[in-house]
């Protein structure tokens, strides 16, 4: 049995899954929400790797390469923010994150 | 079932195994280095798909900055863990039902992906020729300098506003620092460093009153 798209594929599915479970259980831990988000971004690469490989498509990597840039850009301001947060309120709880009345 | 297709079931295993416990670790350090470890399998995989370029950069630019960032920030703050879980289970029934449906519905799509290869309008595409002649490097550099420059530049524009709004936001100012302001600085006027005082010439009067000290001197 050879590899097939569809292994790759189902790898991603299922990385995409477990993260979604991830987002929806630490609904109330900021740090663990921005790594489920980094699994999730994880997963489409995978997805756009394996299409890149199968189809004979270099299009797909640099998508990838482009993703990678803007993951990285995403992480560090939203660290950065969680750090002045912190700063500011002295927790990162997000029950307390209430002043905008959300 | 060859050798490449075991090594992807011990991978993929592992990378399953990571991101369970990424997202379960009661200890958000445990979860970090979870997460690194996921990253090391998920370059595995990509290498298995000849990008190598790719799998190296993940390494690299994501296992050593950005995690290395997340666990700075976390070693950093001070999480009270037992807020942090409370109401962990209480979404677990939701969390779970939306995670089997969309593994059930991912699976029940890619399902006949296992049996026959993918059926394409053109011709039927052997797996893996990009890069049979180049290193996938080059070939990614070749497409990306030169189809792709104008992205490439967003791209880096895109790093420095990010690098830019980082340091902005998480900037201090020390209150005992003696800084300059260069705002201050450049708006300054001549009028403000160099003022012109009008005077009256007194050279030729202290001329004169040294004379007459000499004199009073020859005298007495």
């Amino acid at each position: 049995m050879t590899l097939t798209l569809g292994h790759f594929l189902s790898l991603g599915a299922m990385l995409f899954a477990l993260s979604i479970i991830g987002i929806f259980l630490n609904r109330k831990n900021l740090i663990v929400l921005l790594m489920a988000i980094e699994l999730m971004l994880l997963a489409v690469n995978m997805n756009f790797v394996a299409f890149s490989y199968y189809l004979n498509d270099m299009a797909g990597q640099i998508f990838v390469f482009f993703i990678l840039t803007v993951a990285a850009a995403e992480s560090a301001i939203g660290l950065a923010i969680l750090v002045l947060l912190f700063r500011n309120k002295s927790s990162i709880n997000v029950d307390e994150l209430n002043t905008l009345r959300g | 079932m060859d050798a490449k297709t075991g090594l992807f079931y011990v991978f993929a295993a592992i990378l399953l195994f990571a991101a369970f416990r990424v997202i379960s670790a009661r200890n958000p350090v445990h979860a970090v280095l979870y997460l690194v470890l996921a990253f090391f399998q998920a370059a595995a995989v990509w290498i298995l798909l000849k990008a190598e370029f790719l799998a190296i950069t993940l390494v690299l630019v994501y296992v050593g900055a950005v995690m290395v960032l997340f666990l700075f920030v976390i070693m950093m703050l001070d999480i009270n863990m037992d807020t942090v879980r409370k109401g962990f289970w209480k979404h677990f029934p939701l969390a779970g039902t939306v995670g089997a449906i969309i593994a059930l519905e991912m699976s029940y799509v890619l399902m006949g992906g296992f049996r026959e290869p993918p059926r394409l309008a053109q011709a039927p595409v052997v797996p893996g020729q990009i890069v049979a002649q180049v290193s996938n490097t080059k070939e990614l550099g070749k497409v990306l300098y030169s189809e792709y420059l104008y992205p490439l530049e967003i791209a880096a524009v895109i790093l420095l506003v990010a690098i830019i709004a980082a340091i902005a936001l998480t900037l201090r100012e020390r209150k005992d620092s003696k800084r300059v302001n260069p705002g201050d600085q450049v708006r300054v006027k001549w009028q403000d460093r160099l003022s012109v005082v009008k005077m009256n010439s007194v050279v030729a009067a202290t001329v004169a009153a040294t004379a007459v000290n000499v004199a009073e001197e020859k005298k007495s």
